[in-house]
């Protein structure tokens, strides 16, 4: 358990941020660019000092304003992963990965050796190469190499993905996952892009003004209207728990069973029975009264409308629910109001839900770990 | 080619330069991390303080030498009783008086290269488990060793052509404390000897300017393996 009451003054901005993280799995803090991410990485880590409050990791105390208890940073086994990675020019690869490992109070070794660390990463024929000799993505590499060799007990990752193109975060993103999935090692990953925490997050927290404006799982925070603002309108839509059950060769799909139906999508290079979480944009969904006929659309989802959001301009967003009796399961859909009234759109009409194959892409697909993951 | 007298000279200038930077850099480096990294109340005086000796005449610092540190100053007293160690009219002196006349001069190279190291890194460093020991061996240390060797170099160039508070610390003493610019200075006192004269100027100069291209060339090398261009 991790658990942070923290409150800090900074400049005109007050961080006053309280919240519970689980021993494992990765908490993202979500939120815009100046809302006080970054900084409560920091005072996890022991770069700023809170004014008051408490910040406990796995049983041991690192701050606690009452008590006068502040661990400096070498003394808090955090590893942290930067935006820019911060490797130390003057050092080889190998160097920068074996520096943590070599520090002073390094306690004795837990977690996994030096090569199982080049192995997962990758990273072999890296390391007599000086860090101004690597690219972007294996910089980044490096550096969650290194902060993994200094034995933590909590991942923190600012952004670790922000200063690299598409194709290099695609290349960080397996390594995040395998840290997550084969390590098991507790995350704190900040990012101001959904894309990134479906993929990766099991709690959300969402930090607005210095404060948590709401936490909890990312389907369950993603289903919320009231919280679209800060999890972005744009890109406003719902998160679904399926698990994949079957893969059409043929065609080039892949099934995704969730309560209430299965989502046909491009195929996925998994083996059956991995657990799945889908983002599925509210502006993809598309609403019918009848189950439709001649339509190219493969997926249509039985369900009924839950509730209408205030308008916004020409459109509304609904809340609709396509899972079965037992488990509900959420979904948005944005239309226009005129579609709307015209179909008399109200909470309990029966809909169809209708949701393009092609609209949902690699960046609409994440893991999650719901127990099945090891034996399937 | 060259007169023993000259020889002596450059001997003496050069033994002088080089143990006076040597004592000299771990006050300096210490000095530069200070005025570099802390926040103090006080530091604009200790920043006077560390530069008083570029802007006082050289003379002033020889004679507050000899209150502290002749036989009967405050300071060399003890270290005579204590040690049977005097820094009166010798080399040593001369030494203690080049090396305090180019510490601002080292401070000030130093420091700048100092601040110019990432605190990024050194964060980095304290989060993978470093104390403030080894982030500033492993990390502030190495990396600001361009500036490092920069102001070394300026300082003892500096050190080497030393005079003002040199004579008045530990006077004129052939093969003690007649450094080149001392022997210059006893030579334009005696007629006719112009020609001697101008032959240690021109020494001078070239001791001078070949430490001054050598540390320009070695700071430069050492940034480039620093920032693993090379």
């Amino acid at each position: 358990m991790t658990e942070i009451a923290i409150a800090k003054k900074l400049g005109d901005f007050m961080l006053d941020v309280r919240l519970e993280a689980p021993e494992s799995g990765v908490t993202a803090l979500f939120g815009r660019s100046g809302m006080g991410k970054t900084s409560v990485i920091n005072a996890l880590a022991g770069l700023l000092r809170p004014d008051r409050g408490r910040i406990v990791v796995g049983g041991t105390t690192l701050f606690d304003s009452e008590r006068g208890i502040n661990l400096p940073p070498e003394k808090r086994r955090l590893g942290y992963v930067f935006q820019e990675a911060r490797l130390f020019p003057h050092y080889s690869v190998r160097g920068n990965l074996l520096y943590g490992a070599k520090s002073d109070g390094a306690p004795d070794r837990v977690g996994p050796s030096f090569d199982a660390v080049v192995d997962l990463l990758g990273i072999k024929e890296l390391l007599a190469r000086r860090p101004a000799d690597l690219s972007g993505g294996e910089k980044q590499r490096v550096a969650i190499g290194r902060a993994l060799l200094a034995s933590p007990r909590l991942m923190l990752m600012d952004e670790p993905l922000a200063s690299l193109d598409e194709p290099r975060k695609n290349e960080i993103m397996p390594f995040i996952e395998r840290l997550r999935d084969e390590l098991k090692l507790p995350i704190f990953y900040v990012s101001h892009e959904m894309e990134e925490i479906i993929r990766l997050a099991d709690l959300l927290v969402l930090l607005d003004a210095g404060k948590v404006a709401a936490s909890g799982s990312v389907e369950e925070l993603t289903s919320r209207l009231d919280l679209w603002p800060l999890t972005g309108r744009h890109e406003a839509g719902a998160v679904i728990r399926t698990v994949l059950r079957g893969h059409d060769t043929t065609f080039g799909l892949s099934e995704l069973a969730f309560p209430g139906g299965r989502l046909r999508v491009t195929q996925l290079a998994l083996p059956l029975g991995t657990p799945i979480r889908v983002r599925i944009r509210a502006r993809d969904v598309v609403l019918a009264s009848e189950r439709p006929a001649h339509l190219s659309i493969r997926n249509a989802f039985a369900g009924k409308v839950i509730e209408l959001a205030p308008p916004r301009g020409p459109q509304i967003d609904l809340k609709l629910d396509i899972g079965s009796a037992a488990e509900p399961v959420m979904l948005w859909a944005r239309i226009t109001q005129r579609a709307c009234q015209e179909m008399q759109l109200a909470p309990g009409k029966p809909i169809f839900a209708l949701v393009k194959t092609v609209a949902l892409d690699h960046h609409s697909y994440g893991r999650y770990d719901n127990g099945e993951a090891e034996t399937a | 080619m060259l007169t023993p007298l000259e020889i002596e000279a450059l001997q003496l200038s050069l033994l002088i330069g080089v143990v006076s930077i040597i004592g000299a850099l771990p006050f300096a480096i210490a000095c530069a991390w200070v005025l570099a990294r802390c926040e103090f109340w006080g530091k604009s005086l200790f920043d006077g303080i560390v530069h008083l000796p570029l802007v006082l005449p050289p003379v002033a610092v020889g004679f507050a030498l000899l209150v502290l540190f002749g036989r009967n100053g405050i300071i060399g007293a003890f270290l005579y009783q204590t040690f049977n160690f005097t820094f009166a009219f010798n080399w040593k002196g001369a030494a203690l008086a080049a090396g305090v006349m180019a510490f601002p001069l080292m401070v000030r190279a130093m420091r700048l290269s100092i601040e110019a190291v990432d605190q990024k890194l050194e964060a980095a460093a304290r989060s993978l488990g470093a104390g403030w020991w080894r982030v500033f061996a492993t990390i502030t240390l190495p990396l600001s060793v361009p500036g490092i060797i920069a102001g070394a170099i300026l300082g003892f160039a500096r050190s080497v052509g030393e005079f003002g508070a040199t004579i008045t610390f530990v006077s004129n003493i052939p093969g003690q404390t007649r450094t080149l610019p001392v022997a210059l200075y006893t030579l334009t006192q005696v007629p006719g000897s112009d020609l001697p004269a101008f032959r240690l100027a021109a020494l001078s100069v070239a001791v001078a300017l070949a430490a001054l291209v050598g540390s320009e060339m070695l700071a430069r090398r050492m940034g480039r393996r620093l920032r693993g261009v090379d």
